[in-house]
């Protein structure tokens, strides 16, 4: 699986309050969530965010709340890979459950800044910087959780298993 | 092929016995039956959603479903009404037993264990991520997002990783004024937001002997301020007590083994503890109280998941009875459920409160996640008995929140600014 696109950078610690506000939890639509997506922190986000384009963080992002509309404001706003120095662990999970795959860096990505364009491929665990080339590492993903990725979320992922082996029956 | 039985901590066992398996260790993807599954306002539409996308008819087991309406009721807006109203429906057409209307709904995690519902040994998962909470009953309790919920309504199960076990040992008498808030703030100023990300938090120590269950229920709900999984007492007798007075099971009794390995043992002696202050804008920018500024307070507010029960309100009775809020500073006070209130009612704390010049807020999460109920305004500062004072998370970004413990709170409402209620 490769991804390129232009990266959003954001720092260290960005919570659930920043991707989207509390208040704005009276919704569960995901493109009216997508609308608030960051609107503090980057009010120009929701405007100018392409299909495709790629998310870079630091350290424990998505901390705070267990709030699904975080990473499904993300992934609506047209994100399609979050990769970070590290997350929060419930944003962690809920990002691979609606099929937003989300790579730990393993070096800081110092040299990333906004717009710039990168490729990542989940195989070679490589982020590329398309205007230096300069490359880093980032740890490949848990094959489980590379199978619900490919199965496009914890959904999908789960009807098939409830129909291949039986394991995960549905009631 | 059994694994030989090794050394484990309480969270391992608890994950071993739902998992099926004689041992595991950290590290290990487990699959788990779940006991009990909770979700909100907020957090159940999503999962309904879920639920039906995955075309399954019934839940796992009505008995073992919980919904609380708690985050924007009584509905704030038309758009809240509808997320409640779909809640109301779905609990209705699948026949749950545990559905909390207005009335009977308090703060979910307030009420959960005070209707029985968590017991010693349970393993619960919440579509809230102070699920938490009930880890001070001796259960594995933890939270997720709402589509983990919705396939484990599904289909009684979800996967866990094992988590690390930090160990946090607490020693000493505790001195007049401090309690649960401060230690678990000390710790999260010690380990940072993400210090214990994915790992599991084991409060002992002599130090929590004898502690009331709404200390140890204010520290485990803190835990994943910290980053944790999950927060955990071992239940002893004052657990126990808790327990048979609301419960009709008794749970199971899980002990960490003597043999059993930590990542990391962190100590903390509270005899000389201050209370402790969060301040703006991480709940690990904590400090004593006597480093901090005796800053000027637009609001107080004294409820929610963390100390919004019955000891944390008659803490703050103790400081504001026959006392009065400063002119120019608000207090806001949400008894955490109809019990809680009712009691406050009974004990005369409510016309105290009143005459002090609070105003009382009906059983829900009120201003704790700036939506509703109390929403600070541009440029206002606010202290709050809450979990959380992250940037705009109780109202406009350039609002700044103090965490505090519900003494510290009350006292801080009658000095119109921080303080401690030594000073009064
Ligand atoms: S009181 Fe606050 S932290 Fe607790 S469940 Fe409600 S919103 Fe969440």
């Amino acid at each position: 699986m490769d991804y390129e696109g232009r990266v959003w950078k954001f720092g260290d610690n960005v919570d659930t309050d920043l991707i989207i506000p509390a208040r704005f939890l009276n919704e569960s639509d995901e493109t009216i969530l997508a609308g608030h997506c960051f609107s503090e922190l980057r009010p120009d986000f929701a405007e100018e965010v392409k299909q495709g384009d790629i998310l870079v963080a630091g350290t424990n992002f998505g901390c705070g709340s267990s709030r699904e509309h975080a990473p499904l404001a993300i992934k609506a706003s047209g994100i399609r890979l979050i990769v970070a120095q590290s997350y929060a662990r419930i944003f962690y999970r809920n990002a691979f459950n609606i099929g937003l795959p989300a790579l730990e860096a393993e070096e800081p990505l110092e040299g990333l800044r906004d717009r710039i364009r990168v490729s990542v491929s989940l195989e070679s665990g490589r982020l590329r910087d398309l205007e230096s080339g300069r490359s880093y590492r980032v740890r490949p993903i848990p094959p489980f959780m590379r199978e619900i990725i490919r199965a496009g979320g914890l959904v999908p992922y789960v009807k098939g298993r409830a129909r291949a082996e039986g394991n995960w029956r549905l009631y | 092929m059994e694994r030989h039985a090794l050394p484990m901590t309480i969270t391992e066992k608890i994950l071993a016995r739902h998992a099926g398996n004689r041992s595991v260790r950290p590290g290990d993807l487990v699959e788990v039956e779940v006991d009990l599954a909770l979700a909100n306002d907020i957090t159940a539409p999503l999962a309904i959603r879920v639920f039906h996308e995955l075309e399954a008819e019934r839940v796992f087991d009505p008995e073992k479903v919980v919904l609380v309406q708690d985050h924007f009721v009584p509905n704030k807006d038309i758009a809240s009404a509808a997320q409640v109203k779909m809640m109301a429906e779905f609990a209705e057409a699948l026949g749950i037993s545990h559905y909390f209307d207005l009335g009977e709904a308090g703060i979910e995690h307030v009420i959960l264990p005070e209707r029985g519902l968590v017991v010693p040994g349970d393993l619960v998962i919440g579509a809230d991520s102070h699920t938490c909470t009930y880890g001070a009953l001796g259960a594995f309790a933890a939270g997720v997002g709402s589509t983990d919920l919705g396939v484990i309504w599904a289909t009684g199960k979800t996967w866990l990783r094992v988590p690390e076990t930090i160990l946090l040992v607490f020693e000493g008498q505790r001195p007049r004024w401090v309690g649960g808030k401060d230690y678990i703030l000390s710790v999260i100023g010690r380990l940072g937001v993400d210090g214990a990300s994915y790992k599991a938090l084991e409060f002992r120590g002599g130090a929590l002997e004898g502690l009331p269950m709404h200390h140890r229920f204010t520290m485990a709900n803190m835990a994943v301020e910290a980053g944790a999984k999950n927060g955990i007492f071992h239940a002893d007798a004052v657990a126990r007590d808790y327990v048979r007075e609301h419960a009709s099971r008794s749970g199971e009794l899980f002990k960490s083994d003597d043999e059993a390995r930590y990542l990391r043992v962190e100590h903390f002696d509270v005899s000389d503890m201050e209370p402790q202050v969060a301040l703006p804008n991480s709940p690990d920018n904590v400090a004593p109280i006597s480093a901090v500024d005796p800053v000027r307070l637009d609001q107080v507010f004294i409820g929610s998941c963390t100390n919004g029960r019955l000891g944390d309100l008659r803490e703050a009775f103790e400081v504001l009875k026959d006392r009065k809020v400063a002119r120019g500073t608000r207090l806001i006070m949400i008894p955490g459920s109809p019990r809680v209130y009712l009691e406050a009612v009974r004990e005369g704390m409510v016309e105290g409160f009143l005459k002090a010049g609070a105003v009382l807020g009906p059983p829900c999460c009120g201003p704790c996640l700036g939506g509703h109920m109390g929403v600070l305004g541009r440029g206002e500062t606010a202290l709050s008995t809450t979990n959380r004072n992250f940037v705009g998370r109780m109202g406009h970004t350039e609002s700044r929140v103090y965490l505090a413990n519900p003494a510290v709170a009350a006292a801080s409402a009658v000095l119109g600014r921080i303080g401690s209620p030594a000073e009064l």
